[in-house]
């Protein structure tokens, strides 16, 4: 039986290479050369689907990328890939594909009974009826997400790798038809750098559908096979077959999507599976071809209802004859060609149902004289067939098309091609900004004005007949290559062929039926979508009057395929009903991608390791075999805590924290920012960057600084040293170091330029130990023998330079954990070593390295601020009651904003300190502060909690807060309400919770 | 995706380059002697040009430099780049439909 369906012979099919497939559990076979939907059509099998909506049977409505209806998951998981064009999907051994929407079977599918209750189910169901109660929302998205069922997505991670490239090139084609090798030939006669892209494994478009057409004489594809070895053998010109060029952005650019081993049977390992390209041309040439309109008229799609044209390319490029008995409806010349190819074939055309009161035209008269039935003036008003159309009925239409003027007649068929004329596929001209113009000879929109270097050829640029289409190609390769600097002094002879469009023709969007719109049939517009001319009426007669509007509502156009057979249609319907012409009802946006791509490629090879660089310090290797687990700060990796044995990761933060305060702790600080800033005005910069005063600082001291953005609100903080005269080492916070030095260099290039003021980046180049404890000072005096480290002679905020350990060093007393400490600076080769040479000689102090969770604590002890946990860019340095380190005087980035009078409004959130009522009990940060508890929210809330710790040094919780006029409010009481309901009662207290005076910090 | 020409290093990839908004907008000499709604406007209120805009841009991933741009904001055509502290070229005046 199958042998039937395929033609003994013809076709560019492989026929010695015959290759096995499985399509819903059943075992078939193809060619080489044959999609997955003409290996189907070849098996005899139309059904490949059920709709979106109604879960009506589909069958094959086409040939290319418009397909909205054999979308099928392909592969096994987790290879498995959902919503491919079965049409496009190039056929090799052992594919696996299934049916999507369906459930249990493509032959059963319990969904249909939506059909039964369509007109329960009108445009905007789901808007209308479940809007309301808003909170069962979740409840029914999860049914209707199942019901409707786009496919699966892979269980697991997909195993294949993908890659990206850039390229540049002087003209990028897009496009391999007549029009896209045309021009392809004539820029890269001129010598200009040329990329062809073809979405199709084969070059040629639709040349590979017309063997009757000939160029210069020959047969056209010998044409083209000549014309792609001059391309091959040209360096300059890099051949993409299997590429999908699916978006066009700005200044040229486009992105191009390649498989690059699906269709092998035998995959290279080192082959990415498919590779996204990104390629920069200093011109365009769009030869993207046209894709042919269905005509809409009642039930039209029944399985066996397909388009003229990709009937003719099923016929004459895969050797395949999907049907015996056809009737063929059309409203122009064009069909007619497929009608002859259909008797050539063997099959019996039972009629040409034509629109047109009078078939006049080339292919129509040949239709005439070889005999063929043709009913002028008539329509098709309904088709019978639940699996397969087995009838349809024909009925005379009146001249204006709108209405049925007699009985309609029976005829049977097993196959119906419809043809409403053809769309230039103008998707990637609408991406480049280029506008639309509506041609009404030819019943299309059309390029006009391109927005970019973009030509357009071809049938993309409404040349339809193929001496046109070489025609325009070559001027446009010639057009294209001119502004790249290549004069095309030789393009060659123009090759010479026939120029037949499909022309005359007679536009009627809606075809009328016997029965109303909607009642006993369904007119499809968009069948991926499942929406109905009746739904498009419907949204008018609601008051929707914007084609993007109706859009939205009735979801026509919004599938995958993005309305490519049914937009034009439905601005039709639209237009008719609206007594409007198609341009002034006008086209919705055309968005990238033009047909789905996978994710995969826009990942590339940025996974895993490569997702992210990781930034480790020159002593991170002794944190790993010392058991630290890290925590990411920005890109660095940090040691958190550094549990032994068992300890939870509260036994190690308390017993790190306990250590820095009861003898001695050292931290990796590394990740610091460090800018080294030089120059004769580094002083003056500082001055306005910061809010303190930095004129005075003496060479070899230290001083804290806060930086405000101009909006007066905290940027970061840090400690700055003066070095030498001229000579300045800034410290940022781990995560802003890159936009601290940043918002210097902005200030600087682009406001200060006057002032000689150097910065470089020196994070990396320093290493940073950090001593801590009341045990610091005894230790490290041990290890150097240049440095003096009394109280008088390194007082705090004081630097020293000598060697620790033996290493170059400078040596900074600065804390930020309240106890006396030391930061070290050795370069970042010695750290290890200087970190070793440390923790081996204060063994005898019990030295505990701690992590950033310890760090958190000790300073929380203390009531510093950490940027980005106490303050979220809206909160200012009196928020924080550090209006101390604020000028009066001098001006600074964000003074005038801090004099603004809601800066001193009393009811601002300030910083403070809150003790829990259960000392044992901790604070989640983040919990919203309450004056009183409600029985339900909302409730005014009055401030969050920031930071909190247990702190093993108090013996009982501690946190920070922000707390609307909370400096005022010290010894009050305030509430934590909880998300789970529970309260936490806790007193607004000060926020330094240990040693107020500073005495262990300077002793 | 644009394709900027930076006047140190030439034409590079957008994704090279951070945004730094309108061009030639001066910090105020004495911001003491300004109203709050002056400060504000000031701080906040940026042209939003429907054609040529004059905006800086950083070649942040690149030279680290400041430079300013002529840039249509409908058709995303650069017009002209120039330094940091020098007048925009003169441009002809477009229109658009």
């Amino acid at each position: 039986m199958a042998k039937d369906f395929r033609l003994p012979e013809g076709g560019h099919i492989d026929r010695d290479r015959p290759l096995g497939f499985r399509f819903n559990g059943r075992a078939y076979k193809g060619f080489a050369g044959d999609t997955l939907a003409s290996a189907l059509l070849a098996n005899g099998l139309h059904l490949v689907g059920r709709s979106f909506k109604y879960h009506r049977p589909r069958g094959i409505v086409s040939a290319g990328p418009e397909e909205p209806n054999a979308i099928v998951q392909v592969g096994l998981d987790p290879r498995t890939e959902p919503n491919i064009r079965a049409t496009q999907l190039e056929l090799v051994e052992g594919l696996i594909a299934r049916s999507q929407h369906c459930w249990p079977s493509v032959e059963f599918d319990v969904g249909a009974i939506n059909d039964k209750l369509s007109r329960l189910l009108p445009a905007g169901f789901y808007y209308k009826t479940f809007m309301w109660p808003s909170a069962f929302w979740m409840k029914y998205e999860h049914f209707i997400r199942q019901a409707a069922g786009l496919g699966k997505a892979p269980g697991a991670r997909d195993p294949d790798s993908y890659d990206k490239t850039n390229a540049h090139c002087d003209v990028l084609v897009v496009g391999a038809g007549p029009a896209g090798l045309a021009a392809a030939l004539a820029a890269s006669r001129g010598g200009a750098r040329v990329i062809l892209a073809e979405q199709d494994g084969q070059m040629g478009g639709s040349l590979l559908s017309q063997p009757h057409e000939t160029i210069d004489g020959k047969p056209a594809l010998d044409w083209v096979a000549d014309a792609l070895i001059e391309l091959g053998r040209n360096p300059e010109v890099r051949l993409l077959p299997r590429t999908n060029a699916f978006a066009y952005y700005d200044h040229n650019y486009l992105a191009m999507a390649e498989r690059v081993t699906e269709h092998l049977e035998e995959k290279p390992g080192k082959l990415p599976r498919q590779r996204l390209w990104k390629v920069r041309a200093k011109q365009v040439v769009l030869a993207t071809g046209a894709i042919e309109r269905p005509l809409v008229f009642c039930d039209n799609d029944r399985p066996g209802i397909m388009l003229a044209g990709a009937y003719q390319t099923y016929l004459n490029r895969y050797a395949v004859r999907p049907g015996q008995r056809a009737v063929i409806f059309t409203n122009n010349d064009g069909a007619y060609g497929a009608a002859l190819d259909l008797q050539r074939a063997g099959v019996t055309v039972a009629a040409i149902v034509d629109l047109r009161a009078s078939p006049d035209g080339r292919f129509s008269e040949q239709a005439e004289a070889a005999g063929l039935p043709i009913l002028t003036e008539h329509a098709i008003i309904g088709t019978q067939g639940t699996k397969r159309v087995n009838q349809v009925t024909v009925a005379p239409v009146s001249a204006d098309g709108r209405e049925i003027t007699g009985p309609g007649e029976a005829i049977a068929c097993d196959l119906v091609l419809s043809s409403g004329g053809w769309n230039p596929t103008v998707h990637l001209f609408s991406q480049s900004k280029g506008s639309l113009a509506w041609d009404e000879r030819q019943g299309c929109f059309l390029p006009d004005r391109p927005a970019q270097a973009t030509h357009a050829a071809g049938a993309c640029n409404g040349a339809f007949g193929l001496a046109s289409c070489l025609r325009q190609g070559q001027a446009a390769g010639i057009a294209a290559a001119a502004p790249a600097d290549f004069e095309v002094k030789e393009a060659g002879e123009l090759p010479q062929a026939s120029d037949h469009d499909f022309l005359p023709a007679r536009w009627t969007w809606l075809v009328p039926s016997d029965k109303p719109l909607g009642r006993r049939g369904k007119h499809f517009v968009d069948q991926q979508n499942d929406v109905t001319a009746a739904d498009l009426k419907l949204a008018l007669t609601e008051g929707y009057r914007s084609i993007e509007h109706i859009k939205r509502y009735t979801t026509t156009g919004m599938g995958t395929d993005q309305g490519k057979t049914g937009n034009v249609n439905a601005i039709g319907i639209v237009a008719d009903e609206l007594g409007l012409r198609l341009p002034e009802v006008g086209v919705t946006t055309f968005r990238p991608p033009y047909t789905p791509v996978t994710f995969g490629i826009f990942a590339g090879r940025d996974v895993d390791d490569l997702l992210d660089p990781i930034r480790k310090t020159p002593i991170h290797s002794w944190h790993e075999s010392n058991g630290a687990l890290f925590e990411d700060v920005g890109q660095w990796r940090r040691p958190w805590y550094y549990p032994r044995g068992s300890e939870s990761q509260h036994e190690a933060v308390q017993r790190e924290v306990w250590a820095c305060r009861d003898s001695l702790g050292i931290l990796d600080a590394s990740t610091l920012g460090k800018i080294d800033i030089k120059g004769k005005d580094a002083a003056e910069l500082l001055n306005r960057v910061y809010t303190n005063a930095w004129s005075k600082l003496e060479v070899g001291r230290c001083r804290y600084g806060l930086m405000l953005g101009e909006d007066g609100m905290v940027m970061d903080d840090g400690v700055t040293t003066r070095l030498g005269d001229d000579h300045y080492l800034m410290t940022t916070t781990t995560g802003n170091a890159a936009s601290v030095l940043s918002h210097l260099e902005e200030w600087l290039q682009t406001e200060w330029p006057e002032l000689e003021v150097f910065l470089t980046s020196v994070t990396e180049q320093f290493a940073t130990v950090s001593l801590s404890g009341p045990n610091a000072r005894r230790l490290l005096a041990e290890l150097t023998n240049n440095i003096e480290l009394s109280a008088g002679a390194l007082p705090h905020m004081g630097v020293a330079q000598g060697t620790v350990a033996g290493i170059p060093a400078r040596v900074f007393r600065i804390s930020f954990t309240g106890e006396c400490s030391f930061e070290i600076n050795v370069p970042a080769s010695y750290g290890l070593a200087l970190w070793q040479a440390i923790v081996t000689a204060g063994e005898k102090y019990r030295i505990t390295p701690y992590g950033t969770e310890a760090m958190h604590v000790l300073r929380a002890e203390k009531g510093y601020i950490i940027v980005g946990q106490e303050t979220d860019g809206s909160v200012t340095p009196l928020d924080l009651g550090m209006d101390w380190i604020v000028s009066k005087t001098k001006d600074f980035i964000g003074k005038r904003s801090l004099n603004r009078s809601d800066m001193a409004k009393p009811d601002r959130k300030q910083l403070v300190g809150l003790l829990t009522e259960d000392p044992a009990e901790v604070l989640p940060e983040g919990a919203q502060l309450v004056d009183e508890v409600l029985a339900r929210p909302p409730m005014p809330m009055i401030g969050h909690v920031t930071s909190s710790y247990m702190s093993p040094n108090l013996g009982r919780s501690i946190a920070l807060a922000l707390v609307k006029g909370g400096r005022a409010r010290h010894g009050e009481r305030l509430h934590a309400s909880l998300a789970d309901g529970k309260t936490i009662t806790c007193e607004i207290t000060g926020p330094v919770f240990l040693d107020p005076e500073g005495e262990r910090l300077r002793g | 995706m644009l394709l900027i020409t930076c006047p140190h290093c030439g034409p590079r990839e957008e994704t090279e380059f951070s945004y730094g908004g309108e061009a030639h907008i001066e910090r105020p000499r004495q911001p003491d002697r300004m109203s709050d709604a002056e400060w504000a406007d000031y701080l906040f209120m940026k042209s939003n040009t429907k054609g040529v805009f004059l905006e800086r841009w950083l070649h942040s991933h690149g030279c680290r430099r400041w430079f300013n741009a002529a840039r249509d904001t409908v058709t995303y055509e650069i017009l002209a780049v120039y330094e940091i502290g020098t007048k925009p070229p003169a441009l002809d005046p477009r229109d658009y439909v």
